[in-house]
């Protein structure tokens, strides 16, 4: 009988509403936080894709277009092949390196002792919360003798005349790449830094007498498996970083900046979405550049699953 | 030979149960380590002497990175312009304070709240909802803006303080680091107070909101990282809601003429993340310990 009745009970907690009533508490603490969420993240996203198919003016009522803006996108846009292309080069260049750079960076800073430590973490971690101080750049690459590295070079003798950095097609994308490098090492170096404070001793321990010789394969061996989830999460930071620059090449080659040289599918999307309101095809870019970030996240953590396996 | 292995030790943690360290390994190191720590260090340094030289100085040729005749100069000329503002000063100082506080109080309470549930109740639907947080991580906001222009016009809210704020408040990295960091306390903690009769928002006022200090403190201070920057773009239009970065930009835009005061807006704008930053810079860096993605 008891047991009867115990089935009869386990019967109905499986049930789903009855498992949603059990959980009245969980929904109404979660409801403020998604609530804004779908409003201002999951139905963005839902109404970016769907504008993408229209030609919509913020004035009269959207038109359906069906392909129109994708198809103008690959084969009429010359300029949007020339983002797309500036996008790849940058994430393709600052992504990966960006990446290396946080692991390399926080695994030297490991290295050290206690307030050296610290103050290794605020100087490399600094440049990526300045803000609009990065603008300082422009003073380094002004271009006529006054800038900073016109004067250093031409002190060396490098050099013999003035460089107009952010004028001269060739330099732009290699220097905002640099720039970008200085500013990327953000929240995923914090947490490669944090990750490597919490590799368990024993482990290396446990590696020395298995015969792993030197810091190099301890690295390789010990302590990039043993890491592993916070490597995916740098991915996802440095990844998502390296496809949204914008901001510096506006600011610092100017939009549009020459021939286009700095233009990036953000820069485009801005040209067109808030300087020439067609905003069916901005969301058309918009929406191109939202399957770019996700799937290149989605495959790189598709790879680094792989780490040690 | 010994004394140099004594400095070597004073500047490397010792690590009795680790392997040896070779010392060609720390020269490498050490190098490395000046080399690029001088390319990350120099612009910051440049915008604390900057902010510090004299006009003739900012102007000289050829140009030199460290100040010669260190003044306050620029401080002053930018408290003069200051007094020119079309709105007075303390407005858009005002201004910021509402966004940042608004948007960083809002944003780690109902960011708690949510992880809360997500790490350590059962419940139908979890897993979906934090994988699309996850997801919404691997895209910028730049992608949605369209589309929360029009939202924002919608609720009508655009031209308030809740036009920055709200959006703020559901900024995915500060759900996910929180929930992540949730998830390493004690289910003991929360049994024992449930066997008291506590429920569920009392639990976790009072004991899972003292225990995840650090992560709170983290979350705010990324979320004031974002909002500091923001000069309230297209939401703001009205120039008494305008926020602190925006006054700057103006400033700074002002050409060579205002070079200094640029120079002196240039330090503060670096100056408070950083500061904050180094305050609190122990607690992030326990919140990041559990950062990682789980697969």
């Amino acid at each position: 009988m008891a047991s009867l009745e115990a089935l009869a009970v386990a019967e109905k907690q499986k049930k789903l509403s009855y498992r949603i009533k059990q959980n009245k508490a969980s929904y109404i603490m979660i409801a403020p936080y998604f609530i804004l969420f779908f409003l201002f993240t999951i139905a963005p996203v839902l109404i970016s894709i769907g504008l993408s198919f229209t030609y919509f003016n913020m004035l009269e009522a959207p038109t359906f277009v069906g392909w129109d803006n994708y198809i103008r996108l690959i084969l009429e846009d010359d300029i949007f092949l020339i983002a797309l292309k500036n996008t790849l080069l940058f994430a393709v260049i600052t992504g990966p390196i960006s990446y290396f750079l946080c692991l390399l960076f926080a695994w030297i800073i490991n290295e050290f002792s206690g307030k050296l430590r610290a103050l290794l973490t605020l100087v490399f971690y600094a440049p990526s919360i300045v803000g609009n101080a990065y603008l300082v750049w422009n003073i380094i690459l002004t271009g006529d003798r006054y800038g900073y590295l016109n004067g250093i070079l031409l002190k060396l003798d490098i050099i013999n005349e003035a460089k107009l950095w952010m004028q001269t097609e060739k330099y732009i994308l290699p220097i905002l790449i640099i720039v970008q490098l200085w500013l990327s090492l953000g929240t995923g170096f914090l947490a490669f830094i944090a990750g490597l404070q919490t590799v368990d001793r024993s482990l290396y321990e446990a590696a020395a007498l298995d015969g792993v010789k030197n810091r190099w394969q301890e690295l390789w061996y010990v302590t990039l498996p043993a890491m592993k989830p916070q490597l995916m999460f740098g991915a996802v930071m440095q990844i998502t970083q390296s496809f949204a620059v914008a901001d510096i090449s506006i600011n610092l080659a100017g939009n549009p900046s020459i021939n286009y040289a700095g233009a990036t599918v953000v820069t485009h999307l801005l040209d067109y979405g808030s300087t020439r309101f067609e905003m069916g095809y901005a969301s058309a870019i918009a929406t191109v550049l939202f399957l770019l970030m996700v799937g290149t996240n989605k495959f790189v953590q598709k790879i680094l699953r792989r780490v040690g396996e | 030979m010994a004394a140099s292995n004594k400095s070597w030790k004073y500047f490397f943690k010792p690590k009795p149960t680790k392997l040896n360290r070779s010392r060609a390994g720390n020269g490498l190191l050490f190098t490395l380590m000046i080399i690029f720590g001088l390319f990350m260090v120099l612009p910051l340094v440049m915008i604390v002497n900057n902010a510090l030289k004299p006009l003739d100085e900012l102007f000289q040729f050829p140009p030199k990175i460290f100040v010669r005749n260190p003044t306050l100069e620029n401080f002053t000329d930018l408290f003069v312009l200051m007094n020119d503002t079309w709105v007075p000063f303390s407005r858009y100082i005002l201004n910021t304070i509402i966004i940042t506080v608004g948007g960083t109080a809002g944003h780690v309470i109902i960011a708690s709240l949510a992880a809360y549930p997500l790490a350590k109740h059962n419940f139908p639907g979890k897993n979906i909802l934090f994988s699309m947080v996850i997801l919404s991580m691997m895209f910028s906001w730049t992608v949605t803006q369209i589309p929360n222009y029009m939202i924002i016009s919608w609720l009508h809210i655009n031209n308030t303080y809740l036009a920055l704020i709200l959006p703020a408040w559901q900024f995915g990295m500060g759900l996910y680091l929180m929930k992540q960091f949730m998830e390493q306390l004690p289910d003991s903690l929360m049994e024992s107070a449930r066997l008291d009769g506590a429920s569920e928002y009392k639990i976790f006022w009072t004991i899972v909101m003292p225990n995840v200090k650090p992560a709170w403190l983290t979350l705010a201070i990324f979320q004031f990282q974002q909002m500091w920057g923001n000069t309230g773009g297209m939401f703001l239009r009205d120039e008494e809601l305008k926020p602190l970065q925006y006054a700057l930009q103006q400033i700074t835009a002002g050409g060579t003429a205002r070079a200094g005061a640029s120079a002196a807006v240039t330090f503060i704008i670096a100056a408070i993340p950083i500061t904050f930053f180094l305050i609190c810079q122990s607690n992030i860096l326990e919140t990041m310990t559990t950062s990682g993605m789980k697969e």
